[in-house]
Order: C-alpha cells, then structure tokens, then sequence
C-alpha cells in the first residue's frame, strides 16, 4: 500500500506558485509559435468584450453620474462646482474606471472562463483536444489572455466615456452647463500623462483576468463543483490581482512623474 | 509500415504495437495500478474486462501520455511513451485514436467543426474541399451523414459516441483505445456502437484496446480479453475460455 505523503501547506502555496509561473511559461512559449486561432480568438474577443459592453456602459455612466452628484455639494461650498469636470475626468480615466471596470471583468470574465475551462476538463473535451494531438493551451488558453488583453483596455475606455457622459447628466440635473463647456473643462484637464499609465495598466488588468480564469479552469479538479470552485476562485484570485496590480502601477507613475 | 517489436504469442510471432511491463501508478494513497503487464498485437482487438475503479481506465490513458505511471514502462510502436520529448508525444497521439466514455466532443462547435478541428489544427489541413469530403465519408462511415450541423447537445448519447469515434478515425490512427465505449447505451445502440467498433478494425485495419464492463460488447468485439481485479490482470484468454473460466469473480461477469 502506498503511503500517503502529507504536504505542509507552504510547500503547497509554493507548489501552486511554481504551477502558475509554469502555465505563464506554456502561454508564453504558445504565443510566440504564431499558430493560435484567429477565428477563435475573434471569437472570444466578441464573447468576453462585446457582449460585456452593456453591463461595463451602465457602470460607466451610473460611475461617472453619481461621482457628480456626491460630490457636488461640497464643491459648491467652497464654490468650486467649475472644477467637477476636471475633477471628475481626472478620477474616471486614472482610477476609478480602470478599477472598477477590471473587478466587474473579473467577476464576468474571469468567472466565464474559469467555468467553460472547468467543465471542458469536467466532460474530458481538454484531454480529447490533448490526445489528438492537439494544443489545447495554443486552443483554448492563448485566445482567451490575449482576447482578455485587448478587450479590457477598449472596455475601460468606453466606460471612461460613458463616465464622462454620466457626470454631464449629473451637472445638467441641478445646472445648466453646455456640452461644449462641460467637455473642454473635461479634456483640458487630462493629458497624455494621465491617459498612458491608466492604459498600460488595463492591459495588465486584462492580462490577469484572462490567465487567472483560464489557470483555474484548465486546472480544476474532476467533477461539477470543482467546476463552481474554478469560477469563484478565479475571480477572487483576479480581483486580488487587480487590486495589487494597481497599488504597483500608482507606486511607478508617482516615481516617473506621471 | 510502423516498427514494432515482434513477439511470440502462443507459439507464432505477432507484432506488438503496445507493450506494458509491471506498470504501477498511485493518487495518494491509493495503488491503482500494482503490476500490469499487457501487449497489444497488430490489428487485434483487446478487450479489458474489469469492474469500476479497478484501474483500467488509468492503463489507457498511461498509454498516451495523459497520466505519468510512478513504475515500469509503457512503450508504444517501440517508444517509451514517458521518455518522449513534447513533439514526439504529439507526433505519437497522431497515430492512436482515444474515444472517452462521453463522446467529449467539443460541446461549442458544430458536428462538422468538430470534425473538422483535427483536420485543420493537427493535420494542417487548407483544402475546403478535402477536408469537406474527408468530414463525409466518416460521417457515412459511422451511419450519421444528416448530424452535420448539429450541435452535441442535440445529439443522443449513442450518437455523441458515433461522433466522437468518427472524431477521432478522421485521422487515421493505426491504434484506438476505447474507453468504456457503450457505457449508458440501450442494448440495441450498445450493439450498433459494438459492431461499429469491428467494421472500424475491418475497415482501417487498426489495432484496438476496448475497456468494458459490458459483456455483450466484448462478445461482438474480443480478439482476446484480459480481466482485470484490484490494479492487476487476473485472467487472459478468448471469450470462450473465459466465458468457461473456474475462478469465481471472472464467472461472475458472464452471468
């Protein structure tokens, strides 16, 4: 009879550290061979980005909207309601909807991912993919980070947008102020300066979306709940990214300047 | 012609594409494998007989590459299969076809994108016509030309299986490995999907390990069975021997 081997649960943190740095390395060899699927990986920027935009276009707005009106009466005490554009643009594209909208992709996407991957492994579809020779990391993995990658960053701006749109409702609720004054108060606040890091920074969140839910997924255990644990772990563990990634990227733009 | 190891079997030489020697494999504490030995010859249909759990499942699947045995060796047209270099492997799976006990066909695509993935993705396939007229003829060959546009979940389970055997003959393999292929099956589909598994050695001249529980299955379809019992191959013989055998849990399943 075999012994059963007892891992101390460090080792095993470690362990799951080492699986995850050899997943990234899997991807990252994938991509660079150029043979992933175009068609799928269309596929899924239409699944994960296009069909998310309604639900990121009302957080945008509702973000950008309520912003306003909370901080509307204090600005009006120090008689500075002309600053809420600057200050509500400055927010939205630095912070705020870059943030926001990465959790509520975690939350969607990543757990979308984890739970397709999940019960692909579940119904034995990885390990047909797998034993016909072929790649289902190239398949399944590599079109889903880079699908995450490029439609968290277009999903970001178009809240930022939206955001925007949602503030001018705001003002207009108790004021007037014309669309033309609202937006060059707005833009003239923001410069290159702000619009980069918070950009870069969405590709990262992207990033972490799509290899956190594809890393539980591919990785889940036999049967249906492993499959419900991949989803929600998946989006624990990305929204933790998130939240990391962003206090590394406030630390760096504050030290080059930006 | 693949380069196989030729040994003697019952007195005549027969070419073995599989050979497992004192195969072992745990998870944890659990020994599900304690020593197999088993050889596959040259379009012969071995049928591995055995109850749930018993291990025959992890056998097939240490034959691909899915799962890493902890003892002895598993060697494939005369390559061991865990000493094999990514490319290899994969060059190797080409060559065995492996039908899950679901279908485990890819349940977001099409029948014909099923079919067609190994096609375009293994074989590289461009051609729309070739690989058109390749996705026909299996499907004529399984009997189910009219399931082409269909989606999994509008298949049958019987039919699931049909198309996933198709999946998998589409390129060719000289070795399929079946596991538990009329599983969940009416008697009358079991049969078809039995019978289809013989037109496939007839036809294509492949060599096959068949994993079963269902005895009417290795009727139609044993060259030669194996029983298995605890990780281990407690029986080996035709149908006939078996079918007569003295030891009680082998008798049991052919009651």
């Amino acid at each position: 009879m075999a012994q059963e081997i007892y891992i101390p649960t460090y080792k095993k943190v470690f362990e799951e550290a080492g699986n995850q740095v050899l997943f990234m390395f899997r991807f990252f060899r994938n991509i660079f061979r150029f043979d992933f699927e175009w068609n799928e990986m269309i596929r899924q920027c239409y699944m994960i980005g296009y069909k998310s935009f309604p639900l990121v276009a009302i957080t945008g707005f509702i973000v950008g909207f309520v912003m306003t009106l909370q901080a509307e009466p204090t600005m009006k005490e120090f008689g500075a309601e002309s600053y809420i554009p600057r200050m509500v643009a400055v927010s939205l594209i630095r912070e705020i909807c870059p943030v926001i909208i990465a959790l509520i992709c975690a939350g969607k996407m990543a757990s979308g991912i984890g739970a397709e991957l999940g019960s692909m492994k579940v119904t034995e579809q990885v390990e047909a993919m797998e034993v016909s020779g072929g790649n289902p990391i190239q398949y399944l993995v590599v079109t889903r980070i880079l699908a995450c990658v490029f439609m968290v960053p277009l999903l970001t701006i178009a809240a930022e947008a939206l955001g925007l749109m949602g503030s001018y409702a705001g003002v207009n609720i108790t004021g007037h102020v014309s669309t033309t004054l609202f937006f060059n108060k707005a833009f003239t606040s923001v410069s290159f300066g702000d619009l980069i890091p918070s950009f870069v920074k969405t590709i990262f969140f992207g990033f972490a979306i799509g290899f956190v839910g594809c890393y539980k997924g591919y990785n889940s255990d036999r049967g249906t709940e492993s499959v419900g644990i991949a989803a929600n772990s998946a989006v624990v563990s990305a929204s933790l990214w998130i939240i990391v990634i962003d206090g590394i990227a406030v630390q760096l733009t504050n030290a080059l300047g930006y | 012609m693949s380069n196989t190891t030729k040994s003697k079997i019952k007195g005549g030489e027969q070419e073995a594409v599989i050979k497992i020697n004192g195969l072992a494999k745990s998870f944890g504490a659990n020994e599900v494998l304690k020593d197999i030995n088993l050889e596959l010859h040259k379009e012969e249909n071995l049928v591995i007989l055995g109850k749930s759990g018993t291990g025959k499942s992890v056998t097939i699947k240490c034959i691909v590459g899915l799962l890493t045995q902890d003892k002895g060796n598993v060697t494939v047209f005369d390559e061991e299969v865990d000493k094999l270099s990514e490319d290899d492997l994969k060059a190797l799976r080409i060559r065995i076809g492996f039908l899950f006990q679901s279908g485990a066909l890819y349940d977001s695509m099409t029948v014909r994108e099923n079919l067609e993935f190994p096609l375009r993705r293994v074989l590289k396939l461009k051609d729309k016509n070739d690989i058109d007229k390749r996705i026909e003829e299996i499907l004529e060959g399984v009997g189910l030309p009219d399931a082409i546009d269909k989606m999994p979940s509008e298949l049958s389970g019987g039919m699931r299986k049909r198309i996933g055997l198709a999946r998998t003959m589409i390129l060719k393999p000289e070795i399929m490995l079946y596991d538990e292929p009329t599983t969940g099956l009416d008697p009358i589909t079991s049969k078809e999907i039995s019978e289809l598994i013989q037109s496939m050695k007839k036809n294509y001249h492949v060599s096959s390990i068949i994993i079963t529980h269902d005895i009417a299955c290795a009727k139609i379809t044993a060259d030669r069975m194996l029983v298995m019992d605890s990780g281990k191959i407690i029986a080996e013989g035709s149908f006939d021997e078996l079918e007569n055998s003295k030891e009680k849990l082998v008798n049991s399943f052919f009651k």
